[in-house]
């Protein structure tokens, strides 16, 4: 099947289509709440947490004994809060750092899953098969149930996103500040974070516990590099992260043998690194040509300064020179005289320069800042 | 102080983080319309005293009035200019937006700012004198403009007290001095202001009212009165004016 196979597909194949919805929905989702974890400086907070759903998933297996999604994933829910509970508590109670907090908590948690995992494994239970499905996620085990499960939680946080917007906020930016505005913080911070949870579990089948984190990371760092505005950020992280959730999906489809939630991870990648060289405001490609340009601007000042010098010790600005004095100048180029007549600041004639009167203004007042500067 | 109304009334301020006391036993008043400098070293708990007034830490033991009831109840008497740097000002808005945010308070949970609101956050930026850069993202703007949009953030609160901790912690003349004059005329229109300040050689140029601070409060009056050797040395520790004029 090729990609445009998969597209005319779509249309007809109900469960493709299932699952590219699913897919769609949890990157928008993860998105949108990757972005307040992104500029919390909390970025990995979700991997921690996907990691500490892990116990949970393996621990509701072992009490009901049924491989139930949604029990599944109430028991990731219960371990991936009590995991984010327990990295806030190390982090204020002890001398903790945070990144310790989140590594001894990934690490504890992960490790506890992995060994319940093997030891569900081995037991002689024909139904355990497929349990570590939540390792590295599959997208194909998506039903109509779980992405409907998606929708709901998605439009429920979009609502609460869109009610508490100032207060997420004005959270985001200046915790203190908003403290003493009356208003209740942790009340604010609780309602992020449990969001964060729910978004990181509703993903774990899809992309797994390994994985999850860049769901969460990588649109939001790719919507941050195009916009400084906080709504439209979060907003081209949710479409980001659709985007890449669907052609992530469509690559998984038409090739053989590959993963979806690696390949989905993979595109968002492919987001991340085109903001980062291609974004007009903060990529390194045009970071590069604005330096570029400040330095070739710099050096037509110059010359327009060291012309000024010279014009200034005549009665007449307009007293024409010859081009040769400007010899023991450097980084003067034919080019940089072109570019001067040009802006209309000099006039060339034979092998003579003379500065214009909006040139001799120009120099100046080059580094008079106070003008300058507004 | 005698007949004057006190606009912050402190009363056995202790505040601990683990074991340590940062402060200890602070009683302070301060009385309506001064404008008021809190000094002492560093680690002598200035920025904390401020942050425990305002209940952003938790005093182990102690109470803060203002104007004669609970902080809690008054609020929206109480403006707040954090320190410049416990921010990280690459975050995606405006500097317009920054200053809206101090309109939060009186709006209330969910109720969205809207002209009347801007409107304010304009005039306070034009007062500030940073109106050019109201569309600005923030982090284009320098330490300077940025001091000056967290003034106005507290300017638009229209409030009784202003707390500032180091304001003019890395601003240039330029910006100390429009900073010095908002906070002058402040103190005109019966406000009263109270600021963390570490350049000792302005403190009677700027302020009228002091306080020494180093764990324990040191002295609490007039500039005047007692702005003094004798209380620069408690609170330093060192012979202030000989260290100087060494």
């Amino acid at each position: 099947m090729t990609i445009s196979e998969y597209f005319e597909l779509l249309f007809t194949d109900y469960t493709l289509r299932t699952i590219t919805l699913g897919t769609a929905v949890l990157g928008a989702i993860c998105g949108m709440l990757g972005s307040f974890a992104v500029l919390r400086k909390e970025s990995l907070l979700g991997d921690a947490i996907s990691h500490a759903a892990l116990p949970g998933i393996a621990l509701a297996f072992l009490i009901t004994g049924a491989k139930d999604t949604n029990v599944l994933l109430i028991g990731a829910l219960v371990s991936g809060l009590i995991g984010t509970f327990w990295i806030r508590g190390m982090t204020t109670k002890t001398h903790l750092k945070s990144d310790t907090a989140l590594g001894l908590v990934l690490s504890l948690f992960f490790g506890f899953g992995m060994l319940l995992l093997t030891f569900i494994q081995k037991q002689p239970n024909a139904n355990q098969a497929g349990l570590d499905k939540y390792l590295f996620g599959q997208a194909a085990t998506l039903v109509e149930k779980d992405v409907t499960l998606m929708v709901i939680v998605t439009g429920i946080c979009l609502f609460i996103v869109l009610l508490f917007w100032k207060e997420f906020k004005i959270l985001l930016f200046d915790a203190d500040y908003t403290k003493t505005l009356g208003f209740n913080t942790r009340f604010i911070d609780i309602l992020i974070t449990f969001f964060i949870v729910l978004a990181i579990v509703l993903g774990l089948q899809t992309v797994g516990v390994v994985l999850m984190s860049a769901m969460l990371l990588a649109p939001a760092a790719a919507a941050r590099q195009w916009t400084n505005k906080l709504g439209v950020m979060i907003f081209l992280a949710a479409v980001f992260g659709a985007f890449s959730g669907v052609f992530g999906t469509a690559i998984s489809a038409s090739q053989n043998n590959l993963s979806t939630g690696p390949v989905i991870v993979l595109v968002a990648a492919v987001f991340v690194v085109f903001s980062f060289i291609f974004s007009p405001g903060r990529g390194l490609l045009f970071r590069q040509i604005r330096f570029r340009q400040n330095r070739r601007d710099l050096q037509l000042k110059k010359t327009l300064q060291f012309m000024y010098g010279i014009a200034k010790t005549h009665e007449n600005v307009s007293h024409p020179h010859a081009i040769r004095i400007l010899n023991n100048f450097q980084g003067f180029t034919k080019k940089t005289l072109q570019q001067l007549e040009e802006k209309d600041w000099i006039t060339l004639s034979g092998q003579q320069w003379a500065l214009t009167n909006e040139g001799f203004s120009e120099a100046k007042n080059l580094y008079n800042q106070q003008e300058n500067h507004e | 102080m005698d007949g004057k109304t006190l606009a912050i009334s402190v009363d056995d301020l202790t505040v601990a983080y683990n074991y340590k006391p940062v402060l200890w036993d602070i009683d302070l008043g301060v009385p309506e319309g001064v404008l008021m400098a809190i000094v002492g070293p560093n680690g002598a708990g200035k920025s904390t005293l401020i942050k425990a007034i305002l209940g952003i830490i938790k005093p182990i033991a102690g109470s803060v009035t203002i104007y004669g009831k609970p902080y809690e109840k008054q609020r929206k008497l109480v403006a707040y200019v954090p320190q410049k740097g416990s921010v990280d000002w690459d975050f995606p808005t405006t500097a317009i937006d920054v200053v809206m945010m101090g309109t939060y308070g009186s709006l209330g949970w969910i109720k969205r700012p809207g002209q009347k609101q801007k409107k304010a956050a304009l005039e306070a930026l034009e007062k500030v004198g940073m109106l050019a850069f109201k569309n600005r993202q923030i982090s284009q703007l320098s330490g300077g403009q940025q001091q000056r949009v967290f003034l106005a953030r507290a300017l638009v609160q229209n409030a009784a007290i202003y707390f500032m901790d180091e304001p003019f912690q890395g601003v240039d003349a330029t910006t100390e001095i429009a900073i010095i004059n908002i906070l002058k005329e402040l103190r005109k229109a019966g406000k009263t202001v109270v600021v963390v300040h570490h350049d000792l050689q302005t403190v009677p140029e700027y302020f009228d009212w002091v306080t020494f601070l180093n764990v324990k409060k040191i002295a609490t009056g007039p500039v005047k009165e007692i702005f003094n050797d004798d209380n620069l040395t408690k609170t330093y520790g060192i012979n202030y004016k000989v260290a100087v004029n060494k």
